[in-house]
């Protein structure tokens, strides 16, 4: 392979393309909703009307406005139609030459749309995630071959550096120290690793970039590979993704063919293979050194840092560790250069972040957004408010490790700064609306039980902290509880937050603190008078 | 090796580079209490009571796996890291079923001495007692579920010293629970050696000899520490 196969394989493409096409969603939201009967209908339409050279149907990933499903765009008409149904696809096809269709349409130039900046999304919905040879035609791979060309691991790691790039993953460690951490610790065997077992409730971002746009993250991992020296990299994908795993099973097999993975990529010295390994099941596996005991065969558990990963991580050796929406913002930066990444976003927190909105909101689905956005903006002009004039009370980022924010903050930016200082987090990028009708008390509840059975019950701060913490909280909603008991909550919070061993103990208290914090009266009122007088068992 | 100077508890030590805060901090006195750690197998930091502060670093952070650097400040004993140790202690002892007057263990045992090492005199949590089965089907040894705190000391030593690989942990969280083999009956294992060094390393009464009375269960440590030092230090010499 060289650059100008992919230039030819461009070229081909572009040739062949027809003169209207139709994108059909393919991700799983859309596929869940039967997209499949609905593309093999539209093929079908498309033959029997005898116009198999003027329009080509292509599967593509997510199309974003996942509430909708399942969706078909017609460009260049930019005919967005919604909710599609297999027996539709007749007069969508006829409608092509100035119709009107039976299927409702949607604007694509709406809010929605219009408001987003897509980054790590821009292949998203355009490219056929199963085929190489769409990737390429999108200039994919490009970068990998400039990199390796043209530029040394230094180079290419000072490139990261200057993008001011955070991990996607929620903690937002700079990515290119990360990246310059693990190229000089001492060790020829390195490895890197994608973080792909995303498992916050409500979290759908990482799922749909892999189904939608595998390629882009393969060619992350590579570039990484190349500027910290690694020559095996593994995706760690949580079974509960098949789609994405049969995607990345697809596109790791079409890149060995081409030869942009195995050895000598792009006739250099360069050698990359990536692997899958897939989770059990276990949520404590998206914590990064119980990922990599997962990998390496073992009970998924963490152990205490330092050492940190990057200079003993997978087999004892250096480990890079990002996550997918990391690797997939990587081939874009080198396209397009440092610097115009770092004029995206604000101050501290650069480029964009995608988040999957979902709740009691009008419009659910997968948006990417330049960092600095306010929430109120993604809420009430992207999402469209509430349904049924509900009045919206939170916004909680983060999942289990994240807290609410109330609406009187919503003019917060969004970035990992501004979300900190509220008690929550930036997170993987899940976002869940609440509306008047949510109980403050019953989030906590509920993020604290998914905590307390997703303990690996290694450390005991963690595994039993969280049964005592979900119990009060149980004992406060069914108004058994007194003063003395949300006491002995926030003590509780305090211990397991300062004393467990790994994100997921330290973290599994920020829902309740964050609701007590904005929302303390709705925990007040469901207290009972304190009948046992004098507080023998206070501490 | 290099020598590193350090702080432990406003005193100045010096230890052997490699070392942790927990050999230091014992070579030099300072007791740290710990649970999970047994000496002879490597540590893993999952029982919390030996974490200490660290001058600089936000997080406490287990003696028992941080290793010395120069110029290091430990604290190791303050206000704060007593009330987690309580705090600790007592959501173990809410955890299970640790009624000490009717256990093999009682007087013998590391949970039952830490409690009145560190003051923990009252639970402030309910008690949780889960219904747990005991394994008596082996001939020698008995495992009491109810009295575990999956510290994994068994684990280790069955894995590292031993080398069966006889005991494991399966299950997460609050339902973890101490296997042998693939979760069968201890009397069916086909692995198990027989040797006790599980139950030598079992800090509560969860593993136990059979027959052996609260007067007589008293544990040979040194056994595991000769072993290792047998084995890689050449030392022949109990």
């Amino acid at each position: 392979m060289t650059l100008n196969d992919l230039s030819q394989i461009k070229e081909t493409e572009l040739f062949a393309r027809k003169k209207i096409v139709l994108r059909c969603c393919m991700a799983a939201g859309c596929m869940s909703s039967n997209s499949q009967g609905v593309k093999e209908q539209l093929e079908k339409a498309v033959i029997d009307a005898g116009l198999q050279n003027e329009i080509e149907v292509r599967g593509v990933g997510c199309m974003k406005l996942c509430c909708e499903g399942p969706l078909v765009q017609a460009d260049p008409q930019e005919s967005l139609f919604i909710k599609v149904t297999p027996e539709s696809a007749p007069s969508i096809i006829a409608s092509l030459n100035g119709g009107k269709p039976d299927v409702n349409q949607s604007d694509p130039h709406a809010a929605f749309f219009a408001k987003q900046l897509s980054i790590v999304l821009a292949n998203s919905g355009v490219v056929d995630p199963e085929r190489i040879e769409s990737y390429i035609t999108a200039d994919g791979y490009r970068a990998l071959h400039e990199v390796l060309t043209e530029n040394t691991p230094k180079e290419t790691i000072e490139i990261m550096v200057n993008s001011g790039l955070r991990g996607r993953g929620g903690a937002g460690f700079p990515t290119g120290l990360k990246w310059g951490t693990v190229a000089k610790s001492p060790g020829t065997k390195k490895y890197v690793i994608c973080n792909a077992d995303e498992g916050d409730p409500g979290a759908f971002m990482d799922r749909s970039v892999l189904e939608s746009d595998p390629h882009s993250v393969l060619e992350g991992m590579a570039i990484a590979a190349y500027a910290v020296g690694a020559d095996q990299g593994f995706i760690y994908v949580r079974a509960e993704y098949p789609l994405a795993i049969s995607r990345l099973q697809i596109a790791i097999k079409q890149a060995k063919i081409m030869g942009l993975l195995g050895s000598g990529i792009f006739e250099t010295p360069f050698h990359f293979n990536v692997d899958l390994r897939i989770g059990a099941g276990a949520f404590v596996c998206g914590e990064e050194t119980a990922l990599m005991m997962s990998v390496e065969g073992k009970r998924g558990t963490p152990r205490p840092r330092p050492p940190f990963p990057a200079e003993s991580g997978l087999f004892d050796c250096p480990t890079l560790l990002n996550n997918v929406e990391t690797f997939a913002n990587v081939p874009a930066i080198y396209r397009n250069g440092a610097e115009w990444f770092a004029g995206i976003g604000t101050e501290r927190s650069k480029g964009t972040k995608v988040f999957a909105l979902a709740g009691k909101i009008k419009n659910t689905g997968l948006i990417e957004v330049p960092m600095g956005t306010p929430l109120r903006t993604i809420v009430e002009e992207m999402g469209g408010g509430a349904p049924d004039g509900g009045k919206i009370k939170a916004v909680q980022t983060g999942g289990p490790s994240g807290g609410c924010i109330p609406a009187q903050h919503l003019d917060t930016p969004v970035d990992y700064e501004s979300l900190g200082k509220l008690g929550s987090i930036m997170g993987s990028g899940g976002m869940i609306v609440m509306d008047d009708s949510t109980r403050m008390v019953d989030v906590a509840r509920f993020f604290m039980e998914f905590c307390m059975d997703e303990s690996c019950g290694k450390c005991i701060p963690c595994r039993t902290g969280t049964v005592q913490m979900h119990n009060l909280l149980d004992k406060i909603l069914k108004r058994k509880a007194t003063a003395r008991d949300l006491a002995k909550l926030e003590d509780l919070c305090d211990m397991v937050r300062n004393t467990s061993l790994c994100g997921l103990g330290q973290t599994a208290p920020n829902p309740t603190m964050s609701t007590l914090r904005f929302f303390r009266n709705e925990y007040e009122e469901l207290l009972q008078p304190d009948t046992l007088g004098t507080d023998r068992n206070a501490s | 090796m290099a020598a590193k100077t350090l702080t432990i508890d406003g005193k100045q030590i010096s230890a052997e580079e490699g070392e942790t805060i927990l050999q230091a901090a014992t070579e030099a006195g300072v007791k740290i209490p710990t649970l999970c750690h047994l000496e002879g197998v490597y540590d893993v930091g999952a029982c919390r009571l030996c974490l200490v502060e660290v001058k600089g670093t936000p997080k406490l952070l287990p003696a028992c796996t941080l290793k010395v650097a120069e110029g290091m400040e430990v604290s190791t004993d303050t206000e704060r890291l007593r009330k987690y140790r309580r705090m600790t202690l007592e959501l173990l002892f809410a955890e299970r079923n640790h009624v000490c007057a009717v256990c093999v263990a009682n007087g013998h045992c590391e949970l039952q001495a830490l409690a009145y090492e560190l003051g923990m005199d009252h639970v402030r949590y309910d008690y949780i007692f889960p219904r747990w089965e005991v394994d008596n089907t082996h001939r020698l040894f008995g495992m009491d579920h109810n009295r575990c705190v999956l510290c994994g000391r068994c684990v280790r030593s069955c894995w590292h010293i031993e080398g069966a690989g006889t005991k494991n942990v399966s299950g997460r969280g609050a339902r973890s629970k101490i296997i042998t083999d693939l979760n069968q009956p201890w009397g069916n294992s086909e692995s198990c050696t027989e040797c006790g060094k599980c139950a030598m390393s079992c800090p509560t009464g969860a593993l136990f000899r059979k027959g052996s009375t609260v007067a007589e269960s008293e544990r040979d440590r040194t056994k595991l520490e000769f072993i290792v030092n047998a084995r890689e230090k050449k030392q022949w010499n109990a």
